[in-house]
């Protein structure tokens, strides 16, 4: 696996496959030492367009635990900000000799055009792209839900049968697309819920099931419920009237807790806005899988890394090796 | 390609039930042992060894086998396609100050051995590690050596050393393939 | 100037001809011609078709000469057998004044590959805001009767209907790029499964056909001729189709590149080179739609509710699509593909013959931007303007058979038709496949 770009290229094998070697990443991470030599005298570039202190500290984290040399590039007040282009940053990066980039950017398919360009020889790991795809937080958020489920008999395993429901801003969220294509292939159900306005138009295309009512959502007992930051400039483009109205109709309030079953999860890919998307209660309950979620991305991350930048694919990638 | 068996089933076990009286000889007792095999087949072989140590010495400590993934320490990724690391288990009372057999069914150029001392100086300190085979196939690249063999095979390095087991193969047998 | 005998070319109506051309004129058309000392150029199995006028053409000078000149545009219209082209009023400074269109017009007589006849801003600097001096564009040289704001749409209501009337005036036309820009914020690419899936933001089918609605209606009001630029869906075929069915003076154009290809190629797929996702060189505006609006578009043109076919060739540099998509700039070339593409689409599909490729893309244009001199039919004693196809051609489209600036083609490594040979304004500016060189061809 060269690139990673997605997960709706992930076959069902490939997610599982990530999956158990992150199981091996993460048992590393609670012995003394933490540091496995496998990408020593290897170069990951963080290559973050956007914003983002706790991916790009995940990812350099897991860079470094493989023993990899890491170099940060962030956008704000690089040349890129008095108007580089993508293709001349990354061959400058080429040119220091990168062997993986992790690339963040608020375009849709910017790291698609980075891995088909040829403008730089190195595996290409998306962290965000747009509303596109995140496919590592998606692969962090599976792992953590078979963990939960399937304890350390997790290995091999998929998550069939469980129902997952998301909740929030869906049309801009590259993280429910990410989720929604893994967890189908790993044989969840998926459930969207938020306003008509936050939902595509074609969302009736996607393999999910598309409610306006939380309340109904939450009445079918679902396994996770996964919450979705919500932003409020969306409230001046008329997605929805205010913040308050939002929180009352599709909040994770104290009282729809409450209602979950005891051995439901509750989740949220951070950073979270106490009091608007989920309360207090939700956030801090034993339920709740957010701080392992943080743990677990380093793991992910670390199977990400090995997997895309050892492998004679690696020296040598083909087409078919872009995921 | 031709394929000749040099080791049956019989001779396998008795193979096995020599290493394993080795063993308890050179640790005098089995009280400070631990087994880890290297996946696959070695943890195959680490189980066994440990059965037939009990069969001698009862009194020996129940957690006493283990496994140990060295993929992640190997120095030839990048010429092999991408391996799938297979778990590590470390038996719960730990490697420090005991002695660690590693155990494998081929030894040939030595690298594995090499990543497996790393792995294990990530995990511990052990007092002692010796290496048990199943086979020794020549053809060392490292200044590495079995502590306690099975077989000497040599071979060329055109041919290859099949080595089957019943847990992993469904037939028992090692065999050289030229 | 020489004399050219072109011998025993198929004219339209599937009859053979020679063409004696002299002086600017086809002198003589008929059976077995000869003239001594005339160039002859075989042209059995070609096709002789009217010289091609473009109503939509964006030849990027004055001011983004970076990836276009009225020269390299007009070479690139010679090579796709266009006589006559109407540049877009979208350059820098606007053409909204008599210098600018008188200057753009004299650039064209220079170069003289094509008569370039310039379009007119509707509005100032094409702000949307004031009327633009359609009335000196109209008096001026380059009698200006073809008005749009094109790349911006027109899209406050009382400035259309004043605009509308205005132009009546000057017996002009407002070709209107519809587009309610409220309804498409920051959009990337046709709404839909396929731009939620890509995480691009969506250009609704809406956004279109609620804008053509409206300007029927009010063409309708006001007694205007309208004409609607880049038709891209379905929906509105069925717009123009009501309103022409209420007598109403709409006409409109559809691009090669919406006759062929949809959004699908976006997702990735094509041939290469141009196989990866995201793409740039397919981002153009009005976006790639579905197959379903493809061939409701190719329907409505073999009917007549859509009138022609325009190219609205928008060249641009490497650097403005070779980057992230939200990055690229709109826009194809397709100056040199046109002929190629309808020949693809219509001809080889049966819902076009030859005599109705001639119509929209020569007769109709010219009638409607009122291109004097073009669009007629090859005849003795009409002006020598005409192309020479091969129809029996076919290969794999590359970066050489770009004549232009340019190189944003969506077309590079796909198979297509044809093969123009030769093409004649007054003098020929083509011959044997090849654009002749700028001093041939000047009119200095």
């Amino acid at each position: 696996m060269r690139h990673l770009l997605s997960t709706k290229q992930l076959s069902r094998e490939e997610a599982i496959r990530i999956l158990d070697v992150a199981e091996d990443m993460s048992d590393t991470q609670q012995r003394a030492v933490k540091k496995l030599p496998t990408l020593r005298g290897k170069t990951v570039v963080n290559l973050f367009f956007e914003d983002s202190t706790r991916t790009r500290i995940s990812f350099e984290a897991a860079a470094k635990r493989l023993s990899a040399d890491v170099i940060n590039f962030a956008a704000k007040g690089s040349s890129v900000s008095k108007g580089e282009s993508l293709k001349d940053t990354a061959q400058t990066l080429a040119a220091i000799g990168a062997d993986g980039v992790v690339i963040r950017h608020s375009a849709s398919g910017a790291p698609a055009v980075l891995a088909g360009s040829g403008w730089i020889d190195a595996g290409v790991v998306n962290a965000g792209d747009g509303t596109h795809e995140h496919p590592t937080q998606a692969l962090l958020d599976a792992f953590t839900m078979r963990r939960r489920l399937h304890g350390a008999g997790s290995r091999g395993r998929d998550l069939d049968g469980v129902h997952v429901v998301i909740v929030g801003d869906i049309v801009h969220s590259r993280v429910a697309r990410s989720n929604l294509w893994l967890l189908r292939t790993l044989g969840a159900e998926v459930t969207f819920v938020a306003p008509p306005t936050l939902l595509p138009s074609a969302v009736g295309a996607w393999p999910a099931t598309v409610r306006y009512d939380l309340d109904e959502a939450l009445a079918e007992q679902p396994d996770v419920v996964m919450m979705l930051r919500i932003q409020s400039e969306r409230m001046h483009e008329a997605f929805f009237p205010n913040p308050r109205e939002y929180s009352r109709q599709w909040g994770l309030s104290a009282e729809r807790w409450a209602t979950l079953p005891g051995s439901a999860l509750v989740m949220h890919p951070g950073p979270m806005i106490r009091g608007l998307e989920i309360s207090d209660e939700a956030a801090d309950s034993s339920q709740s899988t957010i701080l392992e979620q943080v743990a677990n991305g380093v793991a992910v991350r670390m199977a990400v890394l090995f997997l895309s930048m050892t492998g004679s694919e690696a020296a040598n990638p083909t087409e078919t090796e872009i995921a | 390609m031709t394929a000749r068996t040099v080791l049956q089933q019989a001779d396998i076990n008795r193979a096995l039930t020599r290493i394993a009286h080795e063993i308890l000889e050179s640790a005098k007792g089995g009280s400070d042992l631990v087994l880890l095999g290297i996946p696959t087949r070695g943890v195959v072989l680490a189980e066994r060894l440990a059965a037939i140590l009990r069969g001698i010495e009862p009194g020996l400590p129940v957690d006493v086998v283990g496994a140990l993934d060295v993929t992640m320490y190997r120095d030839d990724l990048a010429h092999h396609p991408t391996r799938t690391p297979q778990p590590t288990s470390i038996p719960a009372s730990g490697i420090d100050g005991r002695t660690v057999v590693l155990v494998d069914d081929v030894l040939y150029s030595g690298r594995t051995i090499r990543a497996a001392l790393d792995a294990i100086g990530d995990l511990g300190r052990p007092c002692a590690v010796r290496l048990a085979v199943l086979v020794d196939r020549g053809h060392r690249e490292l200044p590495i050596r079995a502590d306690f063999v099975g077989k000497n095979l040599p071979s060329s390095t055109s041919e290859r050393i099949n080595v089957r087991l019943l847990e992993t193969d469904g037939v028992e047998e090692v065999s050289i393939e030229s | 100037m020489t004399a050219h005998l072109i011998r025993s070319a198929t004219l339209v109506d599937g009859s053979r001809a020679d063409l004696l051309v002299r002086d600017g004129v086809v002198v003589e058309l008929g059976a077995g011609l000869s003239a001594a000392g005339a160039t002859v150029i075989e042209a059995d199995g070609l096709l002789a078709l009217p010289g091609l006028v473009d109503l939509h053409t964006h030849l990027r000078e004055p001011g983004g000469e970076a990836s276009e000149t009225v020269l390299t545009g007009s070479q690139a219209a010679a090579a796709g057998g266009f006589t006559a082209v109407n540049a877009m009023a979208n350059s820098s400074p606007v053409a909204d004044t008599a210098g600018v269109v008188e200057q753009v017009q004299a650039l064209g007589e220079l170069a003289g590959y094509v008569t370039v006849r310039p379009i007119g801003a509707v509005s100032k600097g094409l702000a949307g805001e004031q009327l633009s001096e359609i009335g000196a564009m109209a008096t001026s040289r380059a009698k200006v009767r073809v008005f749009s704001d094109d790349g911006h749409c027109v899209s406050d209501a009382l400035l259309m209907r004043r605009a509308l009337e205005y132009i009546k005036g000057f017996d002009g036309v407002l070709a209107q790029h519809a587009q309610d820009p409220r309804l498409t914020i920051g959009a990337q690419m046709n709404e839909g499964a396929l731009s939620a899936e890509l995480g691009l933001a969506g250009w609704p089918a809406v956004a279109e056909e609620s804008i053509i609605a409206r300007d029927v209606l009010l063409a309708e009001h006001v007694g205007a001729r309208l004409h609607i630029c880049h038709l891209s869906t379905a929906g509105s075929v069925e717009v123009v189709r009501w309103a022409k069915a209420r007598g109403i003076a709409v006409t409109a154009e559809v691009t090669p590149h919406h006759l062929l290809l949809t959004e699908q190629l976006i997702a990735g797929g094509a041939p290469a080179p141009l196989d990866g996702a995201y793409d740039a060189r397919f981002k153009v505006n009005p976006p790639l739609r579905r197959e379903e609006d493809v061939l409701a578009l190719r329907a409505a043109l073999a009917d007549g509710t859509i009138d022609i076919v325009a190219t609205d060739h928008a060249p641009h540099t490497a650097e403005a699509k070779q980057c992230e998509w939200a990055a690229a700039a709109n826009g194809m070339v397709g100056l040199e593909t046109a002929l190629p593409v309808v020949h693809q689409t219509m001809v080889e599909t049966g819902l076009l013959d030859w005599v109705g490729v001639a119509r929209v893309l020569s007769s109709e244009p010219a009638r409607i931007g009122r291109v004097e001199g073009h669009g007629h039919a090859i005849a003795a004693g009409a002006p020598a303007e005409f192309t020479l196809y091969d129809p029996a051609a076919r290969r794999d489209f590359g970066t050489a058979q770009l004549a232009g600036k340019s190189i944003n083609s969506p077309y590079l490594g796909r198979s297509l038709p044809g093969r123009i040979v030769a093409t004649f304004h007054g003098r020929p500016t083509v011959l044997d496949g090849a654009v002749l060189a700028p001093e041939l061809v000047s009119g200095s």
